[in-house]
């Protein structure tokens, strides 16, 4: 009996040293691949460089950075309110059956692969756009033009695909707050609106941070449905509607053709997206952990 | 003596279930009404129906009249925000909310409309001072409520019920999660309130009711076997089931 337990301590141990090793030599591996352009080129040059020309030598990444921020954050502001929204919907006012059939639907999204969602931008949001996005600003703006591969298509499809994310945890978050907090708030004449926006979503906004978070995650590293619907256009971009470039889709997208040192910058782009990344999620945690230390303090 | 609430012919159904059946009662004002019973008899659901709290659940039916200040609180046009403004709730487990104390009292003043700083600063001192809470929190109005003790938190929820000024309080078996001393002072400052507040208290402990009530009703099954003063009911009751279940014989 104790050697058959130590065997599978062991087992255990190997899995779990597995999974960190891979994530460390994953590391190792960018780093030692990209370091080398970063040194080469100037990591102030490669960071605030606003040309990304590969053939011409010219390796500024920033028009690649505000591409995926931008589209991210668009992402974030289109997704996050209807999540939260959603999610209020399903736990606390939709009908029992109703919450039952709509949150498997919304679960079912999640499951739709990403090209999949790129295409459906590519055939409907970016005709779209150019059709009737573009007439309203026009109205406003003369000069403005689009071919409807652009950040605001991006955003589009990306708070679709953030939603399962959002309204899963959030919903979760929502009903399991005790039942006893919104009992107190009725029986002290609040209506159900005050209870929910006073009470239930306060009590839930760990889970419904957690959610956002990972909704971000997911937003910031997808690349087949950005690739289909941005335009890829590494500049700098100047409004919604201008096409961009984001770090992951130009990794994939040239990676296929570059020469050495052209490779070495995209794992040095590589470098960059895991540092924001890793910067996104220690900024997210602290702002749970603050957030998390008022409820409780 | 003056009815606060007047219950006719109460019925109260879960689906098919029958939870309540003809129940006729009076509240009287500013006395305290103890409801007593053993687990399952339907005190609590009856409690429940005082603030129209059952309407939570999909399935409750009502029929019978509960009338609070000679108005039916199941009418129609009955504000139910207004109702529970005027009838407050304190809960069998202290439920405070995950906010500071202060808080916790001004949510719901700020409900209904206060929004005046100084006022609710006011509220604040005059209610915790009215559960006898104002010396032990005064320093700490901005830390959390869930920092108090089982006690305390209790307190604060009577505390924060008082805040919305109501004229009836109902208790759901207040003190049945704390401790002998905790009890105790619950069951004094429930003799200051009602000399302001009408309070109908749901209790499982029978020496509690003896204690602290004016009158007293006894139910079983539903039904409401004998309501009258707590003197009579505990010294000499009319109905032979009253008597078993005060002396010890079942419940």
């Amino acid at each position: 009996m104790k050697a058959y337990e130590k065997v599978i301590e062991k087992l255990l141990l190997i899995c779990a040293v597995t999974a960190t090793l891979s994530v460390i030599l994953i590391t190792i591996f960018i780093f030692k691949e990209g370091i080398s352009v970063l040194s080469d080129y100037g990591m102030i040059n490669f960071i605030f460089g606003t040309k990304w020309s590969p053939t011409n030598g010219n390796y500024g990444i920033l028009p690649l950075i505000a591409g995926s921020l931008s589209v991210t954050i668009g992402a974030l502001v289109i997704g996050i309110p209807t999540g939260i929204a959603c999610a209020v919907f399903l736990s606390e006012v939709a009908h029992k059956k109703t919450a039952k059939i709509l949150k498997s639907a919304v679960e079912l999204l999640a499951g739709i692969p990403s090209v999949v969602y790129g295409f459906f931008g590519l055939s409907v949001l970016v005709p779209a756009i150019r059709q009737f996005i573009l007439p309203i600003i026009q109205l406003f703006n003369e000069d403005a033009s689009t071919s409807g591969f652009s950040i605001l298509a991006g955003a589009i499809i990306l708070a679709i695909m953030i939603l399962p994310t959002i309204v899963s945890i959030s919903e979760n978050a929502i009903s399991s707050v005790p039942i006893e907090y919104k009992e107190a708030s009725l029986a002290l004449g609040a209506n159900r609106q005050e209870t929910i926006t006073r009470i239930l979503v306060p009590a839930a906004k760990s889970g419904i941070i957690s959610s956002i978070i990972l909704g971000m995650g997911r937003a910031i590293g997808e690349t087949m449905a950005v690739i289909l619907i941005t335009g890829n256009m590494p500049k700098v971009p100047g409004g919604m509607l201008d096409s961009v470039a984001t770090l992951t889709g130009t990794i994939a997208m040239e990676m296929g053709y570059a020469t050495p040192e052209h490779q070495k910058a995209l794992f040095a782009v590589g470098i960059v997206l895991f540092i924001i990344i890793m910067l996104l999620n220690l900024f997210a945690n602290f702002t749970l952990h603050r957030l998390g230390g008022q409820a409780n303090d | 003596m003056n009815a606060k609430i007047k219950i006719e012919n109460l019925n109260l159904y879960y689906g098919s279930f029958q939870a309540l059946t003809d129940v006729n009662m009076n509240i009287y004002e500013k006395k305290i009404t103890a409801l007593i019973g053993p687990s399952g008899c339907g005190k609590s659901t009856f409690l429940r129906t005082l603030n129209r709290m059952n309407d939570l659940i999909d399935s409750v039916r009502i029929k019978g009249n509960v009338l609070l200040d000679y108005k039916d609180i199941y009418a129609k046009d009955y504000d139910i925000i207004k109702l529970r403004k005027k009838v407050g709730m304190v809960f069998q487990k202290p439920n405070p909310f995950p906010k500071s104390i202060y808080e916790n009292i001004v949510y719901g003043p700020r409900i209904h409309g206060i929004n005046d700083k100084q006022k609710l600063d006011e509220i604040v001192e005059r209610t915790l001072k009215e559960v006898a809470l104002w010396d032990e929190v005064k320093d700490r109005l901005k830390k959390p409520a869930m920092g108090l003790s089982g006690g305390q938190q209790q307190r604060l929820c009577i505390a924060r019920c008082l805040a919305v000024e109501p004229e009836i309080i109902l208790m759901d078996e207040p003190t049945s999660a704390l401790d002998p001393v905790a009890t105790l002072r619950i069951e004094s400052l429930l003799e200051e309130l009602v000399r302001k507040y009408t309070i109908v208290i749901v209790t499982h402990n029978m020496q509690q009711a003896g204690r602290v009530s004016d009158y007293t009703s006894f139910f079983l099954s539903g039904r409401v076997i004998e309501t009258d003063e707590t003197d009579i009911i505990f010294s000499n009751p009319d109905n032979k089931k009253t008597e078993d279940y005060i002396t010890g014989r079942f419940g």
